[in-house]
């Protein structure tokens, strides 16, 4: 009785382009339209649920920051949250916490976004509130002060204090000579101490304007409703011109490069980063593609290549990974890191890491890893259908990269077609030494191990 | 007067959330005995599944600690007639996804699969062999024992780690709820595959599981995927029920040093169930003073207004026994005591004091009107099907929410927190104690 599955396995493939066509036509439902202002707004109807997630993304992020005020893209989406002429410090998140919402914000290399969930009947309110912050900021010295301590605390917890998190700061760092990139979202610490009120406010006055966003509302709404709500609340906000945008490139890497960073841990730790090519043009390029179903077919699931020989056959390692992400606005990185297993070093980490490379591209993959790979972008397309929020998030950020979500069915269709000769001519051309920075984290010991001080005794006031 | 601004909220409530549907939940006890919670839905080609033991990490005893995480982990690395490998392949062919969910109380496997029949059909035959006929393969069990205990070792440099380890032991002293979910290293290395087949054969029994089914499945068909996961379970005898949660512990405060520049606070006692009769009050009292994002008293005080940490926040964490109350924050070593200090303040005084109208009215506004929130999603349901079955709550549980809520009032809030925290007997840890304290660094630094 049991033993019969495994027969089934080579027949089920023939469904997906059915379950693949039903993801692609729910994309249908997506309507778009541009105010006048030059905002430009996208609905994608889902009436599973009477709720909807309002999401304002600001093309803007900390690539398009200036030397010594790095950081000031991600201080200033804190600051939003601190008042505008009419709606004073606090009350923002007030209001929509009493409307019965959640909201918060994120900054990225490559843009700024908003966002609030709400019961369908408060989107008025979250369109009046994201649209006034939108151009009626106020910035002060006072909130300034205390916020950017915040982004500081935010700044250790997140990288000084983690060591993997210090491991991919200096990474980027290294890999990256000239694009923005190399600089991290939440800024080097010392230009946070520096960042001055004015610079949020340049920040502010250069780059938030409805011309450089974009508004998406999913849920269950009419869009046409949703249109004419934008038109009364985000109408009337005038356009701007907006700064030039200088283009980066990277200039080629001349040979590996390599790193150690030490900090307190018990685990060393490898990183591998190949430069790698970015999406630009859904419908013509194809190594991107290739790219993304490599790492799949590398890390996709527990029996991808990576876990099944390092970790489980050769028990080389603790824990790998492999990871390429095709849509960004910059370049991207094709990355392959690994926790030694005790007893093993990094410099045999690698080693298995180069030779898991070495027989990619001598030997190439197999249909059913290709088949396998493209089933979890499948079978992702449907699961997707179940958040709201991130079917709203992959718009926004495709519309904020310089792609169209009109791509998305298009990258559907596309991974689905990557042949196993793309896979392998992908690997031989972008995995090579000369593109590779390697990272590797030097645990030290704590010089205050835990050493417990009980006190037991009650505290005073 | 009181209840006319009550009259005032549920208006306005009942203005925002007309009809508030609530999932149509079904409910019946499978021949294997298996207790099986059911919401019938075909907006998506997709199903998603739990099914939950009380095998968790509660069930640990101290010599061995990790050993229910340990038998948890191993389940889908080996089972009749299919390899560690075979089990990831044959679900990654299909595009499924095991998820594993372990606490004190809890371990739990739960499958998110397509629901077309062959994909579901192959997904769920791999799920109930994983669960009924799991091999705890010898040379298998070896890698994990070591790759957890070098997970325990690296967990044990990290501040985080450092102190919900030294703040489990605080609040709950020598009873299960405070072992470390994933034991210690000289615990888990004295884990032989015997105790593994041991604790499966006491712990994962039918007559104790909870099956959650959400998705594009039919009565009669969720019928029969329940009892085929769950009919060759060990049948096995009655669990020993877990010795009772001393309530009430004596002030006491560690400081420990790490070279982090924040220092990581924990605050807390013992407090509250599942199934407490408390549990509103203190959830509503818990959303005004930290759990409420970025309106709550705590990150008014100690973010908002002084800028002295990114993340601080409270929680009840609900459990068969009571779970912890723990209050959080991390700082910059030097002000960390100024953000105890607060922390301290800003508790005895909501203690003491209470909360306001206000205050309570804007929390449950909250709430409530952010009802449809929690169930718009499949995985959303699912997850509260699996706890409404695990704690036997009411069927009616989330059609009995919002009034739930609505009905709590500001003294009720006071009454049980007093009765739950008392400021001057809590355990805190510091971990990366701020340097005034003259702990000794030198001394460390010989290790």
């Amino acid at each position: 009785m049991h033993i019969q599955i495994l027969k089934n396995l080579l027949t089920i493939a023939v469904l997906w382009p059915a379950v693949l066509l039903s993801a692609v036509e729910a994309q249908a439902e997506v309507f778009e339209k541009t105010l006048g202002n030059g905002l430009k707004v996208i609905v994608k109807e889902d009436h599973r649920a009477p709720v909807i997630v309002q999401q304002v993304w600001y093309r803007a992020g900390s690539m398009d920051e200036n030397i010594g005020v790095t950081g000031v893209a991600h201080v200033l989406e804190h600051m939003m949250f601190k008042g505008t002429k009419t709606v004073p410090v606090g009350q923002f998140s007030k209001r929509i916490s009493a409307a019965g919402g959640r909201e918060n914000a994120f900054t990225s290399n490559d843009y700024t976004a908003y966002f609030q969930q709400l019961h369908k009947s408060k989107l008025p309110l979250a369109m009046q509130l994201e649209s006034d912050r939108m151009h009626n900021l106020h910035l002060t010295e006072t909130e300034f002060s205390k916020e950017i301590k915040v982004v500081m605390e935010e700044r250790r917890t997140r990288t000084d204090d983690e060591p993997q998190g210090l491991v991919s700061e200096k990474l980027m760092a290294t890999a990256y000579q000239e694009h923005p990139y190399r600089t991290p979202i939440i800024g080097w610490m010392n230009d946070l101490q520096t960042l001055s009120v004015n610079d949020a406010k340049t920040w502010y006055k250069n780059w938030y304007a409805p011309n450089n966003a974009t508004l998406v509302v999913a849920g269950d709404v009419k869009a046409s409703e949703v249109f004419a709500l934008a038109q009364r609340f985000y109408g009337s906000i005038p356009a701007r011109s907006l700064p030039v945008r200088k283009h980066f490139s990277e200039p080629p890497q001349l040979g590996v490069k390599r790193i150690v960073v030490k900090a307190p841990a018990e685990l060393p730790h490898l990183v591998m980063a190949y430069h790698a090519p970015a999406l630009r043009d859904p419908e013509k390029d194809w190594q991107p593609y290739a790219l993304q179903i490599l790492s799949g077919i590398l890390d996709g699931n527990a029996s991808a290549r990576l876990n099944k020989i390092l970790v489980r056959e050769k028990q080389l390692a603790s824990n790998v990974g492999a990871g390429y992400d095709a849509t960004s606005r910059g370049p991207s990185l094709f990355v392959l890191e690994g926790t030694p297993s005790e007893g093993k070093s990094v410099t045999e980490m690698e080693e298995g890491l180069r030779e898991q490379i070495a027989i990619l591209k001598r030997d190439g993959v197999n249909e059913d890893e290709l088949k396998r790979a493209k089933a979890q972008v499948t079978a992702s397309e449907v699961y997707k259908l179940d958040s709201l929020f991130y079917q709203a998030m992959q718009i926004g950020q495709m519309e904020s990269i310089g792609l169209s979500y009109k791509a998305i069915p298009v990258i559907l269709k596309k991974l689905q077609a990557v042949t196993a000769q793309q896979v392998q001519d992908v690997a031989r051309e972008f995995l090579q030494d000369d593109q590779l920075t390697i990272a590797v984290l030097d645990p030290q010991p704590l010089s205050g191990k835990p050493k417990q001080k009980n006190k037991g005794a009650s505290h005073a006031h | 007067m009181h209840t006319k601004l009550f009259a005032v909220v549920v208006l306005f409530l009942a203005g925002i959330a007309p009809a508030l549907a609530t999932p149509n939940i079904q409910h019946w006890k499978s021949p294997s005995g298996a207790r099986v919670y059911f919401v019938e839905n075909h907006d998506l080609p997709m199903l998603d599944l739990t099914v939950t033991f009380a095998a968790g990490s509660s069930f640990d005893v101290a010599e061995k600690s990790g050993l229910a995480g340990l038998t948890h982990k191993m389940l889908d690395l080996g089972a009749e007639g299919l390899s560690e490998d075979e089990i990831a392949r044959n679900l990654a062919d299909i595009g499924a996804q095991l998820g594993m969910n372990f606490d004190a109380d809890r371990a739990g496997v739960s499958l998110r699969t397509l629901s077309s029949s062959a994909e579901r059909t192959q997904a769920l035959d791999i799920l109930a062999r994983v669960l009924q006929y799991p091999l705890f393969p010898e040379n298998v069990l070896a890698r994990e024992k070591t790759r957890l205990i070098a997970g325990l070792k690296e967990a044990e440099t990290k501040p985080e780690s450092i102190v919900a380890k030294a703040f489990g032991k605080a609040v709950f002293g020598t009873h299960p709820y405070g072992l470390p979910s994933s034991g210690e290293v000289a615990t888990v290395e004295k884990i032989q595959r015997a105790d593994i087949e041991a604790f499966f054969r006491t712990h994962y029994l039918a007559k104790n599981s909870v099956v959650a089914i959400m998705g594009d499945v039919t009565r009669a068909e969720a019928e029969v995927i329940a009892q085929k996961l769950t009919e060759q379970l060990p049948q096995g005898v009655e669990v020993a029920q877990i010795a009772p949660v001393v309530m009430q512990i004596k002030a006491n405060e560690q400081r420990i040093d790490h070279p982090a520049s924040q220092s990581h606070i924990l605050m807390g006692v013992p407090g509250m169930a599942r199934n407490d009769p408390d549990y509103y009050p203190l959830y509503v009292g818990n959303h005004i003073l930290g759990g409420g994002g970025f309106v709550s008293r705590l990150m008014h005080e100690i973010r908002e207004k002084r800028g002295l940490a990114y993340s601080v926040y409270s929680y009840f964490m609900p459990m068969k026994l009571p779970g912890a109350f723990q209050v959080g924050l991390q700082t910059k070593k030097d002000q960390a005591d100024e953000a105890l200090q607060l922390v301290r303040a800003t508790l005895s005084e909501f203690i003491d004091k209470g909360v306001t109208k206000k205050e309570l009215q804007a929390s449950k506004q909250n709430i409530i009107g952010g009802f449809p929130l929690r169930i718009d999603s499949n995985r959303k349901i699912v997850d509260y099907l699996s706890v409404i079955g695990f704690y036997e709550l009411p069927l009616t549980h989330l059609e009995d929410f919002v009034g739930n809520i609505d009905k709590v009032t500001a003294a009720q809030i006071r009454a049980a927190f007093k009765r739950r925290v008392n400021p001057d007997a809590m355990a805190t840890v510091i971990v990366g104690a701020p340097e005034t304290k003259k702990t000794s660094h030198k001394e460390g630094a010989v290790q």
